[in-house]
């Protein structure tokens, strides 16, 4: 499978904010929207940056005034994406090895496509194997009907 | 009014297209403990169970004896199918959405993505899905026409549609006289002058898209012998690391499977099913008179990608292939319904988990959901569609405890059917379907085979003296 295959059914459209927003207005976002990063874009709407909860409380340790700090100060900036038609397990595998529990993706003119999570992906890998069961399930009670 | 879903006021619902996904998501909806629900199936063909009826191999049998629990479905109380009805074209949306409480788009993916090189429009390239449609005597595809005077022929793309074609083509009158493969399609077919099918993946036999059982089914052909090529199944550092990684016993046991194909030996069967690893087409070539008469392909290479997935990357390295049929299977897409929002980027219909969208909004529309391939593209079995189907259900099923479907002006059933009958006179009740099911069989006993398609909605509609 494919990580378009995950993109197709999130149109919700992706959560961003700009570098020089503080970390007060991307922390209520993410409490609004119940999500676990934020990518960050230039007024030009290219991706410079994510920020995820993590990169909060790492900064939060030595820095009492996180909150007031802006996002560019915060954010992780070498951002690893990857491309609508990467293999799901290689991504899977990507994001298990380096720790990432999201990953925004990007075609090939560099236009954010969406985000995929790291729950998205064991999901998608739960369907494949429960789809896989229902089939056979499917064709066990076609053999008794 | 009563609420919606009691015995005064069921709730209706409308489910278009009678694949796999209408059904699983019928079923889910009947399986709702106390709420009274009226499914409405629809489909554009006379017949239910779309792909599984229209793309599912003839050789792979086993796999349509899943339509047998569909028929179970389709006996819930509640329940009526409307074949050879069609969404914007028999009836609108808003029309629909004047009788039903709920939609759901089940409509399946039922084109192929382009192949964007020179060349491609000669005679004698062709999607795989028309030829596949065409040997399952699909109505709309049963006139199409296939060169298979021809003696070589390429399969562009490597999931199990292509191994599916293939197959089809390598198969002997005597093994397609044991399915259920349109009369006309037999008939080409045991004419046919094929001796060689190439098989092209760009990519290596660790990123190959079939499944085991499809490849090693190839090693069991009764009149082709399977060949790989050794030095393009051996596997190149990057996928053998990435594959030693992952642990992923069941792609190693497919890749030992493949390279044992690269020393197998011609045994004088006659013809020749030649799997091609990091190779893309990149020209056809034409005759005097516009016909595919060979391929230009590259060889790859592979690169790892940011994240981590293996690609391919064109050589200098060129080949010409002198085959003068050739078919694409380089991935299906769903083709717009009339006045419902679409994804183009992964032709889909604009959805969050199955909820449609309204593209100017970003906020769902009420009531119309969507379920199988026209909601998340052409991926997975059968089955997969199950979980996938049930998501959406139990997403309408929450909509309406929080007052969120339609509000139709007329939730009558038989007004609906009026309407169906005055714009479509030979629509398909389920009985009808029934009854053509058992002339199929009956027609296919007579011969010796496990069914006779009736391959036009003409004959169809005769058939049942309609
Ligand atoms: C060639 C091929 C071989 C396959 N082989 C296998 C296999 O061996 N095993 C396996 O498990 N899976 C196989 N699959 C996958 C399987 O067929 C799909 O997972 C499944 O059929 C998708 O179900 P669906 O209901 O989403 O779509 P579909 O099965 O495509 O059903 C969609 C239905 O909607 C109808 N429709 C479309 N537009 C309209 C409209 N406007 N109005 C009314 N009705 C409409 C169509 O006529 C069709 O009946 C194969 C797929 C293909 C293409």
């Amino acid at each position: 499978m494919k990580v378009s295959g995950i993109l197709a059914t999130k149109t919700g459209g992706v959560i961003t904010a700009h570098p020089d927003q503080q970390i007060r207005e991307a922390a209520t976002m993410m409490a609004k929207h119940n999500i676990g990063s934020i990518v960050v874009v230039n007024q030009a709407g290219e991706l410079v940056g994510i920020l995820s909860e993590r990169d909060i409380v790492r900064k939060a340790v030595t820095h009492d005034h996180v909150f007031d700090m802006p996002i560019s100060d915060v954010m992780t900036q070498n951002v690893v994406t990857a491309l609508p038609q990467d293999d799901l397990m290689s991504v899977a595998h990507t994001m298990t090895e380096r720790r990432f529990r999201h990953m925004p993706i990007l075609n090939a003119d560099r236009e954010l496509m969406g985000m995929i999570s790291i729950g998205d992906v064991l999901k998608a890998q739960r369907d494949k194997y429960r789809g896989e069961i229902d089939t056979l399930e499917t064709q066990l009670m076609a053999d008794d009907a | 009014m009563s609420e919606v879903g009691t015995v005064e006021n069921p709730l209706r619902v409308a489910i278009i297209g009678a694949g796999p996904s209408g059904f699983y998501a019928t079923e889910h909806l009947f399986k709702q403990k106390g709420l009274t629900i009226e499914v409405d199936l629809y489909d554009r063909l006379p017949t239910p169970f779309g792909l599984v009826r229209n793309g599912v191999a003839p050789d792979h049998q086993k796999i349509k004896s899943v339509t047998a629990v569909f028929d179970r479905t389709a006996k819930k109380p509640g329940f009526r199918f409307f074949g050879n009805v069609e969404l914007g074209k028999d009836i609108t949306v808003e029309e629909m959405r004047q009788y039903y409480h709920a939609l759901i788009y089940t409509t399946g993916a039922q084109t192929d993505r382009p192949m964007n090189i020179p060349g491609a429009d000669l005679e004698g390239h062709h999607p795989a899905t028309e030829f596949v449609a065409w040997y399952n005597g699909h109505p709309d595809f049963r006139d199409y026409q296939f060169d298979l005077s021809q003696e070589r022929v390429a399969v562009v793309g490597i999931g199990n549609v292509a191994m599916d074609v293939a197959r089809i083509l390598c198969r002997t009158p005597e093994e397609l006289k044991q399915t259920d493969i349109a009369d006309y399609a037999l008939d080409a077919l045991s004419k046919s002058n094929v001796k060689e099918v190439y098989v092209l993946g760009r990519r290596g036999p660790a990123q190959a898209a079939f499944t085991t059982p499809e490849i090693k089914e190839f090693g069991e052909m009764e009149d082709a012998d399977v060949f790989t090529i050794p030095e393009e199944v051996e596997l190149d550092p990057l996928s053998e690391a990435s594959l030693s990684e992952s642990a992923d016993r069941g792609t190693q046991r497919k890749v030992e499977i493949i390279q044992s194909y690269a020393s197998n030996q011609p045994t004088g069967k006659s013809r020749k099913l030649i799997v091609r690893f990091l190779v893309s087409p990149t020209e056809l070539f034409g005759d005097e008179n516009g016909r595919v008469k060979a391929m230009k392909i590259v060889h790859n290479e592979l690169y790892k990608t940011d994240a981590g997935s293996l690609r391919p990357k064109a050589t200098d390295k060129t080949e010409v292939l002198d085959v003068g049929l050739v078919f694409r299977s380089i991935g299906y897409r769903g083709v717009p319904l009339p006045g419902v929002p679409f994804n183009d980027s992964w032709g889909v219909i604009l959805n969050e988990d199955g909820r449609v969208i309204n593209p100017d909004t970003k906020q769902p529309v009420p009531g119309e959901y969507t379920a199988g391939w026209i909601k998340r593209g052409p991926s997975g079995v059968i089955g997969t569609n199950k979980p996938d189907a049930v998501a959406s259900v139990d997403l309408l099923l929450t909509d309406l405890r929080d007052g969120n479907l339609i509000a139709p002006t007329t939730p009558d059933a038989a007004a609906i059917a009026a309407l169906i009958a005055a714009r479509q006179p030979h629509y398909f009740t389920y009985a009808d379907w029934q009854k053509l099911d058992e002339l199929e069989l009956a027609n296919g006993a007579a011969q010796g085979r496990p069914r006779l398609k009736f391959t036009s909605v003409a004959a169809m509609i005769a058939a049942l003296g309609k």
